[in-house]
């Protein structure tokens, strides 16, 4: 088994060139924005802070160390954790459109969140608990209804009938978050500020959150890197050849909904994240789960990461959401994918 | 004793019932053929006994029933071919190959990477796809595919073999090919296979035995020439069968 594992994965020396392009990548971001940050600066300002040394002055400190880089590796976890998202739902599903954006989690995800803040549920003692907690199970209770919606329709589960239910699903919730934020009160601003979709005020229990629910969801879907490999050739084969179908998809079905339900109640929703970078990845790196999930989360947070960084210096001093520099590439990306797969069909 | 007893199967969709108290055994180095017109029931008898679908009755292997076992342990023992397959994503035949030897290297009874990586080889050679074992199988016609998928059944290893169509979108060379490997294979010891078949002709020429299955219901079963009578096929197919078949001799004699 271990030596099957090293036979179809990257080797060593291809982990080390990803760490590589995500450390440079990682540097560039934290350098360049409004105010530009020479690297030499960002090392010491992180060693000195580290160290708890006097900063020498003329380096922003708090601009690298209490700004950019709590911002910097939110991105990066989120897109890490949207992207590996993507690819093992496009597995499980044997879809390659299927991602949290696409099926409506994220959107189920959202209303949990937005009731949340609405009702200002809060767990005490842990700031955006409440958040957290609800969008983490809307995002399972919504991958239920809709799976099990498309599973009634049509056993197949094809592409048209998920896209379509999720396309419903997404514009069924969302007419509830407007009810939700009519009767908000007070809290509409807060509200309409997460909704729109930000990561530019994360802090470091943001990241904090975020690494933890990727080391834990991200270490459950790479577990399952075969079984994956199993369903995306279908349920079917996957079952006749010892897959447990139904443990292996509740578990990935659960693992999905914390790492999208974490990334939308710090980041709001990320649209197309999960659904560009696997297929992008399976392009350079083939469809082997083994490889896959590894390179959709590095892909996932380069990815991010410059998108992010185009939304804050395409129109500087002006910055975009992040939402919409991912949505703009995405839905090119998505008309792209189903354009190829349907001509593949014909 | 019997390897694979199915006792009273009952399979409901709704109202409708789709398969009706059939009961049927394969014993080991049978080759059982399950026969009759399309949408008599056989693939859900199938479907059924790979406990892919809900039934009532019993599916014993070697008088154990199977309904509570393990998927691995399932896989270890009972191997299946179905009649269809998806190819979404471009994966190279030799990955497709050796996920069937899933169940043999997960867990705590892992037979050993060797053990894998020779079962792959040799399911490769078997069924000839050695020279393509790097190409995608989104580039395969429909009867490599399927060779593709009988080389992961093969390398599985089971001790019984279910095969829903195994020559569907086969041409006749591989048909007889196939055939051919699948009789081998259940001549060795602890070994048997169970399959559906249209062809009657392929029934009468591999077939151990024979269940014909007309509307649901067992309508003969047991030797393969005992069950494929004039009378028997006239009652499941609503044609004379026989008259037909000799009509079509005759024309390759002329």
């Amino acid at each position: 088994m271990l030596k099957e594992a090293k036979r179809e994965g990257f080797s060593f020396s291809i982990y080390l060139l990803f760490t590589a392009i995500l450390l440079a990548v990682l540097w560039i971001c934290v350098a360049v924005g409004s105010v530009f940050v020479t690297p030499s600066d960002i090392v010491v300002a992180v060693w000195r802070t580290i160290c708890g040394l006097p900063i020498p002055e003329g380096i922003a400190q708090s601009i690298i160390v209490f700004i950019r880089i709590p911002r910097v590796l939110a991105v990066a976890l989120s897109g890490a954790a949207l992207s590996i998202c993507g690819a093992a739902m496009q597995g499980l599903l044997r879809n390659p459109l299927a991602d949290g954006s696409t099926l409506g989690v994220s959107s189920g995800a959202s209303l949990g969140a937005v009731l949340a803040i609405a009702f200002g549920l809060n767990i005490p003692g842990f700031a955006n608990g409440g958040v957290m907690l609800m969008a983490m199970t809307f995002a399972f209770l919504s991958m239920l209804i809709i799976l099990g919606l498309a599973y009634r329709l049509d056993f197949s589960l094809s592409t048209n009938t998920i896209i379509l239910i999720g396309i419903i699903f997404s514009m069924f919730v969302n007419s509830i978050v407007n009810v939700v934020v009519t009767f908000a009160g007070e809290k509409v601003k807060t509200i309409m500020f997460w909704t729109m979709g930000s990561l530019s005020g994360s802090d470091y229990q943001d990241v904090f959150i975020l690494c933890v629910a990727l080391l834990i969801g991200g270490a459950i879907l790479l577990h399952y890197s075969r079984e994956l490999n199993a369903f995306a050739i279908g349920e079917d084969n996957a079952r006749h050849v010892g897959v447990n179908v139904r443990r292996v998809k509740l578990v990935v079905m659960i693992a999905v909904s914390i790492l999208i339900g974490v990334c939308v109640s710090i980041g709001g929703t990320i649209a197309f994240v999960g659904l560009v970078v696997p297929h992008m990845a399976r392009m350079l790196v083939g469809p082997n789960h083994r490889r896959l999930l590894p390179a959709s989360l590095f892909g996932g947070a380069v990815f991010l990461l410059l998108a992010d960084l185009l939304a804050r210096i395409l129109l500087n001093p002006l910055e975009l959401s992040i939402g919409v520099v991912t949505s703009f590439v995405g839905a090119i990306a998505f008309v792209y994918i189903f354009y190829i797969s349907r001509k593949g069909k014909s | 004793m019997n390897m694979l007893e199915v006792k009273n199967l009952l399979v409901r969709y709704g109202d409708l019932t789709i398969v009706n108290d059939v009961s049927f055994s394969v014993a080991e180095n049978q080759w059982v053929m399950l026969v009759g017109p399309n949408g008599a029931g056989k693939s859900t008898i199938v479907a059924a006994i790979s406990q892919g679908i809900p039934y009532q009755g019993q599916v014993c292997f070697e008088g154990e029933n199977i309904a509570s076992w393990k998927p691995v342990h399932l896989a270890r023992n009972i191997g299946i071919l179905s009649q269809q397959h998806y190819v979404s994503y471009a994966f190279r035949v030799e990955d497709v190959v050796r996920l069937g030897r899933y169940a043999h290297s997960s867990g705590l009874f892992s037979s050993g990477d060797d053990e894998d990586q020779r079962m792959v080889e040799e399911a490769l050679e078997m069924t000839g796809l050695k020279p393509m074992r790097r190409q995608t199988i989104t580039t395969l016609s429909g009867g490599e595919l399927q060779r593709v998928f009988l080389a992961q059944i093969f390398a599985q290893n089971p001790r019984l073999l279910i095969l829903d169509e195994p020559t569907n979108h086969l041409d006749l060379v591989y048909q007889k090919q196939v055939f051919g490997l699948i009789q081998d294979w259940a001549r060795q010891p602890g070994k048997a296979v169970l399959s559906v078949v249209h062809d009657l002709n392929l029934v009468k020429s591999y077939g151990s035995d024979a269940v014909l299955i007309h509307r649901g219901k067992s309508v003969a079963q047991g030797n393969a020439a005992q069950v494929l009578t004039r009378e028997h096929l006239q009652e499941a197919y609503d044609m004379d069968v026989y008259q037909w078949m000799n009509d079509l001799l005759q024309q390759w004699q002329e």
